[in-house]
């Protein structure tokens, strides 16, 4: 490689607060190359290209742009720069017209708006030039998700950005669609222009770059040429099997289905189908893991059995009783416990004390209320056993759970539901921005409920958590069961691709295999 | 959306769960805080006389210190106390449920009418049922007038602070044509209801005095209150919609319906208030019974951190500076509106601090 | 009754209208800036009192109505500035910070009122009719429409100048966007605290205006609460006029003609309807405004909500 890179992103740092988001992050780019970030969600790939662009200001680190430093946290030099990104949630202001997003933010604000229609013929100039149907007048919030990447990209290039950052831009798109921008990329980079392309999904990182750098825990682990690799490597690299944890435990004898899930279609809350067709069973006794990148389905899936997300099509049973379409309060008498995948969202009020978060979905029954009145010293009593049982480091139960870290609010919700003494268990993101200790101890209990004969589904993005404990593993891909895996080391990679939407009856599948 | 409201000091001073060692810390901070707010503004308030060619120190004391006088200046306070303290901790419920009620005013006016209604129609009733009768009518028609706003928002998505304000210059303006038109008293030079039957008067406290059990019901009730809101369930209910109606959900509560039950327990205790104002002071119905308690008591509401029982400290405290303030235009000729300025600052102050305190603790 | 229905009558009736509806037409023009920027300022009431009395208490010294409407203007900025660091700078809830400025605008003005004018007693001459030449010239709605003093006429070019500056200017392109997804901007180089506190200063300067007007060019004293309520009606002019200057102007019209007739009626009682109607209207159309606007994004999409930067 040449000694003086296009871009040089050198030991980037950046935390907030304690989390940290990237861990020294060293990155070079290629003039004219396509170069693909790859990693899982999490890895870090969207923080790096924030900074980038200047949008997150680093704690620490620099960034060379053509030989010269490039002036670190500030979104203008960027645009000066001629560095553009495509979001992955759109930058685009929905309530103007195409064009009108297009000279956002330039110029003199004090500068009345004359050659609009310049601007108008100008873009349906580079429209017609690189193929992308893009109408000026249209105004943002009336277009579909698809059209409005298209915008979003052909606003880059509007902007005259020689460095072209798309953050999952092949998220919204179809097969066919993805195909159309491969080939944009491709053109644009034969144009001069330099892209950097983020993506977790292997076939298309494999299809559409000139390099790849893997991203994991926040690092680049490693940047090589595509010819100089396999999706075989890149999965691995991608999920970095060296610190899965041993949790031993006995097998699997599993009893009555306790779930049975048939047929479930559903769409998420802004009516795009989410789920597809979702059949599953779960008997006493087992874990069953469901795999997959965030954002296929999962969350819909979790809302739509807890009664939060209609159901278009198919039948959801908790032990043989039909609960399809019950409401959350309905399904909550039942012997039915949910560890939501969002603690913050869903599952804890901040504010209020661990007592109060004990007791938040049986805080109108008995022996949490009586005559209207909480019983404060059950619940006390009852919080206290949590804590207890769980191991939950606070204070006392009076504490507002917001002063406790990650790992003990959530073992606290842990506790809440594991108290109810569910036949069935749904939990979501169980170990999610928890330290390693809360997860060990996390993952242990959820062994101690399968012993106790419940039955268990793990919805999850942590391959390791999943193959530490499940009995069996479903992957999801675009809100679609895609195949079921044994929860064998040695298959690791075979989850990696289903993962990444590959279908398990691909060629490159029986060389993964035996 | 994130509200200061819920910022650090109104929940470190409402939390229920707690044992003697953190009631003491709870209550400095609980105290501290608010005491700090009133001390700023009072100390602009003298600036702002002093400025002006007052002696600022001189009347703020007067203001403080002169009201505690005599039995007959207390029992002045404690009537401007009553209506602010009900009002105030209504307006605690509605807050905690994220319900901005901007309407009490015009609740407090429609549960006046309710209550003028009533109070002028049942000849030879008992006054044992005829005041209750009229205290319910009162918060009824307050429910009714704060329900419209819930339900509205609820089914129609429509903005509750707009709502309430309008609904408020429709309950004065339909005040004003009762008063006028239908209601009006029929020997009457000005506009003015027919007098309420004595038999549904409020009973005074103590004889010689204006002050009636109109205080004690806003005690009761905003002690009952504070029970509703941290001791029952349907209270945890509401709160926990306040602060995060996904959770709500989740946890199987139903959100819209909690929101227009706040909106109406809110209302009705406006609507109380006026019931009171008519049943134990004016004894008729005014066009302007109410010198803007309704708004007064959003103030009260924010300074105790929606708070019921800090309600009765700063419904009390605001009470004294009103009385204070009548006092020094008597004694010095001061405008007595510059209480306005003072409880504006105050509640500035607040916010200030709130969000100061707040603010380390959301960057996670 | 029969001369309610004459064209003199009806001339007289929007002449009234359009000089009572010129104080909502300032603020609500104002509050379009704040609310498109993202900022819902509750506390219009205010600070239109605080230019009635600046207004008013600057020209009773200079006899100038000039410096009165620019006093008015920069006590409205002023508020503005206090709303503006509270609710952007410290991002205090925006109806906890204006039910604080309602209160300061109207205690402020009526304290000081007191202090130092109720006794004077005296007024200000206010800004004296201008004739148009021809438009005044015209039968019926000449002498009723066209004598309205030039504050009253300056409505028509303030609407066209916000709508220009709103829809055709580079600033209120960004304005525009910093109210509907502020982070868009950020992105896009440019600072939305700026732009908020812009147009926070610009709406409260319009309410100042409008508060100046109500002492300079309609009654000639201050008065406690001389607002009655206007700076609430601009924000739900606001609503009614979905956010665009010029839907303002009309919404503020029909308003100012609810108010005329109001005020024809207690003068000359028709039949049986009470004016308390023709008062209560304009709050009863509100709520059927939000009520049927509720549910739908026209509004700002970021309308009270504080913005975090990077």
């Amino acid at each position: 490689m040449s000694d003086k890179p296009f871009l040089r992103m050198d030991n980037i740092h950046k935390s907030f607060g304690e989390i940290i988001v990237s861990a020294g992050v060293t990155l070079e780019i290629e003039e004219g190359e396509i170069h693909s970030l790859l990693g899982e969600n999490g890895a870090g790939k969207s923080v790096l290209m924030s900074i980038l662009c200047g949008i997150l200001k680093p704690n620490s680190g620099q960034i060379i742009y053509r030989g010269k430093p490039l002036n670190i946290g500030s979104p203008r030099e960027a645009i000066q720069q001629k560095i553009g990104m495509v979001h992955q949630h759109f930058m685009l202001v929905p309530n103007l017209t195409v064009a009108e997003n297009y000279v956002l933010g330039q110029g003199s604000p004090l500068r009345l708006i004359r050659n609009m229609n310049e601007v108008h013929a100008r873009i349906r100039d580079m429209s017609e030039r690189y193929g992308l149907d893009v109408q000026p007048d249209a105004v943002v919030e009336d277009l579909s998700v698809g059209e409005q990447q298209r915008v979003e990209i052909l606003k880059v290039l509007f902007h005259g950005c020689d460095l072209l950052i798309l953050d999952e831009p092949t998220a919204v798109l179809t097969p066919q669609e993805t195909d159309r921008l491969l080939d944009l990329m491709r053109g644009l980079v034969n144009d001069g222009k330099t892209v950097i392309f983020i993506s977790h999904k292997l076939d298309e990182v494999m299809r559409a770059s000139d390099r790849i750098s893997v991203m994991r825990d926040c690092r680049v682990v490693h940047t090589t040429q595509v010819s100089d690799t396999s999706p075989r490597e890149l999965a691995r690299l991608m999920v970095g099997r060296d610190v899965l944890m041993e949790l031993p435990h006995s097998p699997c004898e599993p009893g009555d289905t306790v779930l049975s899930v048939e047929g479930l279609s559903c769409r998420n809350e802004l009516g795009l189908p989410a789920l597809r067709d979702i059949n599953l069973q779960v008997r006493k006794g087992e874990i069953v893991g469901i795999a997959g990148v965030s954002g296929n389905g999962q969350t819909e899936l979790a809302l739509a059995l807890s009664g939060l997300l209609p159901v278009d099509a198919g039948r959801i049973e908790l032990a043989g009783r039909d609960i399809t379409g019950l409401s959350p309060t309905e399904i909550n008498a039942l012997s039915f416990a949910h560890v939501p995948e969002d603690r913050h969202k869903m599952g804890i009020l901040m504010p209020m004390s661990l007592a109060e978060n004990a007791i938040l979905e049986r805080y109108d029954q008995p022996p949490f209320m009586a005559r209207g009145l909480l019983q404060r010293q059950k619940i006390a009593a009852h919080t206290r056993d949590l804590i207890a049982r769980f191991r939950v480091k606070t204070r006392d139960e009076n504490e507002p759970i917001s002063n406790l870290s990650g790992g003990n609010q959530q073992k606290l919700v842990v506790a809440r539901e594991l108290a109810r003494n569910p036949d069935f268990l749904l939990v979501s993101q169980l170990t999610r921005g928890i330290d390693i200790g809360a997860i060990e101890f996390i993952l242990q209990e959820m062994l101690k409920q399968r012993e106790a004969g419940r039955g268990i589904l793990l919805i999850s993005t942590e391959l390791e958590e999943l193959f530490a404990i499940c009995d069996r593993i479903l992957v999801i891909s675009h809100g679609e069961i895609l195949g079921e895996v044994p929860p064998d080391r040695d298959r690791l990679e075979e989850v990696g691709l289903l993962m990444a939407g590959k279908k398990a009856d691909q060629k490159d599948m029986a060389a993964v295999g035996h | 959306m994130t509200q200061v409201e819920q910022g650090g000091r109104g929940d470190a001073a409402s939390r229920p769960y707690f044992r003697m060692g953190r009631i003491l810390t709870g209550t400095a901070t609980a105290i501290a805080l608010p005491a700090a707010a009133v001390a700023i503004a009072l100390l602009c308030g003298a600036v702002l006389l002093t400025l002006n060619g007052f002696n600022g120190t001189d009347v703020i004391n007067v203001m403080l210190l002169g009201v505690f006088q005599d039995m007959r200046s207390v029992s002045e306070i404690l009537l401007k106390a009553t209506p602010l303290i009900l009002i105030g901790t209504g307006l605690c419920v509605a807050f905690r449920c994220k319900m901005w009620n901007i309407g009490a005013e015009g609740q407090l006016y429609a549960g006046a009418v309710a209550a003028t209604l009533v109070g002028v129609s049942f000849e030879g009733l008992s006054p044992w049922l005829y005041v209750p009768a009229v205290m319910i009518a009162g918060a009824l028609g307050g429910a009714f007038w704060g329900g419209i706003a819930g339900y509205l928002k609820v089914r129609f998505h429509a903005s509750e602070i707009v709502t309430t304000i309008m609904l408020n210059y429709i309950a004065l303006i339909t005040t004003s044509y009762l008063v006028t038109g239908p209601m009006k008293d029929a020997g009457a030079a000005y506009p003015q209801s027919a007098r309420l039957l004595r038999e549904s008067w409020l009973p005074a406290l103590f004889t010689g005095m204006r002050v009636h059990i109109g205080i004690v019901i806003a005690l009761v009730l905003a002690l009952a209150l504070y029970v509703f809101l941290y001791r029952s369930s349907a209270g945890y209910a509401m709160r926990v919609v306040g602060i995060n109606p996904h959770a709500a959900r989740y946890a199987g509560i139903k959100p819209g319906r909690n929101m227009i039950s706040a909106m109406c327990i809110s209302g009705g205790m406006a609507g109380l208030a006026g019931a009171i104002e008519i049943a134990g002071i004016t004894h008729r119905l005014y066009q302007t019974i109410s010198p803007g308690y309704g708004f007064e008591a959003i103030a009260v509401a924010l300074l105790a951190g929606n708070n019921p029982l800090g309600a009765i400290a700063s419904g009390g405290l605001f009470a004294v500076l009103r009385s204070g303030a009548e006092l020094m235009q008597i004694n010095s000729q001061v405008p007595q509106v510059l209480v306005l300025v003072i409880q504006g600052i105050v509640i500035l102050s607040v916010v200030a601090f709130a969000a100061f305190r707040w603010r380390p603790g959301r960057k996670s | 009754m029969q001369d309610l229905l004459t064209l003199g009558f009806l001339a007289a009736l929007l002449g009234a209208a359009w000089r009572l509806a010129t104080p909502l037409i300032f603020a609500a023009i104002g509050e379009v800036f704040s609310e498109r920027a993202g900022i819902l300022n509750i506390g219009l009431e205010g600070t239109m009192l605080m230019g009635a009395f600046c207004g008013f208490a600057a020209t009773f010294a200079t006899g100038h109505i000039g410096l009165g409407l620019m006093a008015g203007i920069a006590a409205g900025m002023i508020f503005g500035l206090i709303f503006a660091f509270f609710t952007i700078t410290v991002k205090a809830n925006q109806i906890v910070v204006g039910a604080a400025i309602n209160l300061l605008g109207l205690g402020l003005t009526s304290f000081l009122f007191r202090t130092y004018y109720v006794s004077t007693g005296r007024g200000v001459e206010i800004a004296a009719p201008v004739r148009i030449p021809w438009l005044s010239d015209l039968p019926f709605f000449g002498q009723a429409v066209f004598r309205q003093n030039p504050i009253v006429y300056s409505t028509v070019i303030v609407t066209i100048l916000a709508t220009i500056l709103l829809y055709r200017s580079s600033f209120g392109l960004t304005l525009r966007a910093v109210g509907d997804h502020p982070k868009a901007v950020d992105v896009a180089g440019r600072s939305v605290a700026a732009y908020r506190y812009g147009a926070v200063l610009l709406g409260t300067g319009l309410a100042g205006l409008g508060g100046a007007f109500l002492t300079l060019g309609h009654s000639n004293q201050f008065v406690e609460g001389i607002t009655s309520g206007r700076g609430f009606i601009a924000l739900a002019v606001v609503i009614f006029a979905r956010w665009s200057p010029v839907g303002a102007f009309f919404v503020s019209l029909l308003f100012g003609l609810f108010y005329a007739l109001q005020l024809q009626l207690q003068a000359q009682p028709m039949g049986n309807v009470p004016y308390q109607v023709f008062q209560a209207l304009p709050y009863l159309m509100t709520i059927i405004a939000v009520v049927v606007v509720g549910g739908k994004t026209v509004a700002p999409r970021s309308l009270g909500v504080p913005y975090n930067e990077r």
